[in-house]
């Protein structure tokens, strides 16, 4: 049976890919974030994942306002990085799993979730910026499924809807008959604000509070609003979505392995996350 | 009708907002392209033309002000791919829209960090 083996949760801000085109991993401003990520990579390089099941947001790449899904996951057998009009670099594409979208797919749908179904998706920063961060050489050793959340255009799915469908995206996962390690990833966050008069807003008592929910109880979010998040975490700081999603399809016993959190990169408070999950089979058998 | 929420120094993009700005919207989604991105450069006037702008999308490109393309409906994320074409960072975005000078505003995000 497939198992999910950990989560893993960073910011994706589009600077960080600049940063790594550039080689500025070291230099002052990049180092406190870029300091985050040799264990994570120790950790991955030593679980080896299989497949790496992503929540994450479009940026106005592959979705258009013509036709904005709430929720949309990915069936294809490869996905095109590419270009997003301003200059970030584009990276070698990333072999699919169609058999395990599918069954996600199958499964989540008789959960209750209309998702839309895509056999084609570009992806952006969203997705190569954590493949980056994970596997800095650009080979990808893992396949992916991505699940994309709408944080563009308003009603946005809430912190209890995206918990409801990590769950229901953790119990396919589990109950897939092939025997593979999956990692699950929420990419984006924490708070920032682009846009607006506020542009620059930054909530750290915030981003505590989400990251202490991330390692604990990730159902203590259900209590916001979409718009209570935007209220406190920015405008765009609602891609918390995804990191709320991707914590809740973690259902076994989960452990905090990694947590780093620094202010700012580029508008940003960035974070990053690594979690294990034990599953409870394993926990029972144990 | 329940009353919209007001949160401060933001606009929700709602609705109301993507109608309201659907062309200017389309053109910036247009600029993935890099062929488009020289199309706009070599004649802008005949890009607002082909995406058939509102006046107030055209008055707002023209002034160069961030808040007013938000006010003709733009969103964060479209913009910034003009944004891009003009050459432009988030730091000068968000320098400009709080009124700050670009050091100022990044010195505001250092500190909100201590």
């Amino acid at each position: 049976m497939a198992r999910i083996i950990g989560g893993f949760f960073t910011s994706h801000v589009p600077a960080i890919g600049n940063a790594i085109a550039k080689k500025q991993q070291n230099e002052p401003y990049w180092k406190p974030f870029f300091d985050a990520f040799p264990p994570v990579r120790e950790w991955i390089g030593r679980e080896k994942p299989d497949v790496v099941v992503f929540f994450y947001n479009d940026h106005g790449l592959n979705f258009f306002l013509d036709k904005m899904p709430i929720f949309a996951v990915g069936a294809a057998s490869d996905y095109v990085s590419e270009d997003e009009g301003w200059g970030i670099p584009t990276t070698s594409s990333f072999k699919g799993d169609p058999k395990l979208s599918w069954h996600i797919i199958n499964s989540i749908v008789a959960d209750g979730f209309d998702p839309v179904m895509c056999q084609e998706m570009t992806v952006d920063h969203a997705i190569t910026n954590p493949m980056l961060l994970m596997y800095p050489d650009s080979n990808w050793p893992v396949r992916i499924v991505p699940i994309a959340i709408n944080s563009i255009q308003h009603p946005l799915p809430g912190p209890k809807r995206c918990y409801d469908l990590g769950r229901a995206v953790g119990r396919a996962i589990e109950s897939y008959g092939e025997n593979l390690k999956v990692l699950v990833l929420g990419s984006g966050g924490l708070s920032h604000q682009l846009d607006g008069e506020r542009a620059g807003f930054i909530n750290k008592d915030f981003d505590q509070e989400c990251m202490n929910a991330i390692a604990g109880d990730v159902s203590a979010l259900n209590k916001y609003s979409a718009l209570d998040v935007v209220e406190k975490a920015g405008a765009q700081g609602v891609e918390l979505m995804c990191w709320i999603a991707a914590r809740a399809a973690m259902l076994g016993r989960v452990k905090e392995l990694r947590r780093s959190y620094h202010i700012p990169i580029s508008n940003t408070a960035s974070a990053v996350m690594l979690l294990s999950n034990e599953s409870v089979e394993a926990a029972k058998a144990a | 009708m329940a009353q919209k929420r007001e949160i401060a120094g933001t606009t929700v993009f709602d609705g109301e907002q993507a109608a309201k700005g659907y062309q200017l919207n389309k053109m910036c989604f247009s600029f993935n392209d890099p062929e488009n991105r020289k199309k706009f450069l070599a004649d802008q006037g005949a890009y607002f033309d082909k995406y058939k702008l509102t006046a107030e999308q055209r008055a707002a490109l023209a002034s160069g002000s961030v808040l007013k393309m938000i006010e003709a409906g733009g969103n964060a994320y479209y913009l910034a791919k003009l944004a891009g074409i003009l050459g432009l960072g988030v730091q000068d975005i968000g320098a400009q829209q709080t009124g700050m000078s670009v050091e100022a505003f990044k010195q505001k995000l250092l500190d909100a960090g201590r």
